[in-house]
């Protein structure tokens, strides 16, 4: 049953902005906790849900900034973490379309799982790389100390990916399948539209065009280390950042959001 | 039973809690190789910042005295009270050291 109202989000270039990485982070740690209880051995259960943990210890500093710059922006309502996590309509989510694809459940294999980290971790890096020098200083401290979690985070998903990529036959294959999977979603993370050039008129950060030689300069390191080949780019472009999401998002946000819907407020 | 066959290798994992401090034993954990043991000590035993530092070595590298042999080994070491430094008389002047 899920029976709360949604709440009502004014779409400002700024807010959307923040909540593109924000909510990147926190459907990615949604998906990451699955693993929770599941993962092939007790101790990368336990950096799994490290890393999940961290993701959304970083979302809840981007959601509380964009429920605080929706309200100074847009003249809406001062939306705190909780309201913008579990309150929100699925089209006023801003995640890119990569972070919500089903990964545990569904058939994922845990390649899926570490190359998804790999691509995304190395994504964030950048971004809070940049950001430290945003003009807006709320986002340059989050971004300052998400830093170093992200590095770890690349450091360790890059691990996995060359322990796989070059290990047996069935790792590389299973590897190689994960790297297909993904590849058509990754464009999505570097197309710059509207959001980010009001971002960088105002100095609040880069494009996310501008991160893509970097990426791409430290993925094809990581993935000659693994003897992995990118696949061809592909005329597929996910939407997730404008709002528009795969069918997987709703059951993703129905399992994350039944609680504080059915008993608003509600805390332990 | 499971096949121990296919289990990866145990690992020992020592903490350095700070600066300064020795390295201390924490506990084990299963890893393929050196890299991904320090890897995941990190995530098993550092968590709630315990520590600076890590070493991990392989369990099977460990030489350990037998429990058997602690009657021979270790007790005749209690009634040789001359062994600690407070069992002599200082002069007063540096007592208090």
């Amino acid at each position: 049953m899920i029976s709360g109202p949604s709440i009502t989000v004014q779409h400002d270039p700024i807010v959307d902005y923040v909540l593109r990485i924000g909510d990147t982070g926190l459907v990615h740690a949604q998906r990451l906790a699955e693993w929770c209880g599941h993962a092939p051995v007790l101790e990368e259960d336990i950096a799994l849900s490290n890393v999940a943990l961290d993701h959304i210890g970083q979302a809840r500093a981007m959601l509380t900034h964009a429920g605080s710059i929706h309200a100074s922006r847009t003249g809406g309502q001062a939306y705190d973490e909780d309201q913008l996590a579990f309150l929100r309509a699925e089209s006023d989510f801003r995640n890119v379309t990569l972070a919500e694809l089903p990964l545990r459940r569904g058939g994922g294999d845990f390649a899926d799982t570490v190359l998804r980290n790999l691509l995304l971790s190395t994504w964030f890096k950048l971004w809070w790389q940049r950001l430290q020098s945003s003009v807006d200083a709320a986002l340059a401290g989050i971004a300052g100390k998400a830093l170093k979690e992200a590095r770890y985070h690349q450091s360790h998903a890059a691990q996995w990916v060359v322990r796989l990529g070059d290990g047996t036959d069935e790792s590389a294959a299973r590897m190689g399948a994960a790297l297909a999977r993904a590849w058509p979603y990754v464009p999505e993370l570097f197309k710059a539209d509207a959001v980010d050039a009001a971002a960088v008129a105002s100095g609040i950060g880069p494009a996310s065009s501008d991160l893509h030689p970097q990426w791409s300069t430290e993925i094809a390191t990581v993935l000659r280390d693994a003897n992995l080949t990118a696949p061809a780019a592909t005329a597929f472009r996910s939407t997730g950042r404008r709002g528009v999401h795969s069918e997987h998002l709703g059951y993703l946000l129905a399992e994350m959001q039944v609680l504080q819907r059915s008993y608003p407020g509600g805390a332990w | 039973m499971s096949d121990t066959r296919d289990e990866w290798p145990l690992w020992e994992v020592f903490v350095r809690p700070k600066s300064g401090l020795d390295h201390k034993h924490c506990g084990s954990l299963h890893a393929t190789d050196a890299a991904m043991a320090l890897n995941l000590a990190r995530e098993v035993y550092t968590r709630r910042q315990e520590g600076v530092s890590l070493w991990v070595v392989r369990s099977d590298q460990i030489v350990a005295s037998d429990p058997a042999d602690k009657d021979m080994l270790f007790e005749p070491a209690s009634d040789k009270v001359y062994r600690h430094p407070t069992f002599y008389k200082l002069p007063d002047s540096v007592d208090h050291m």
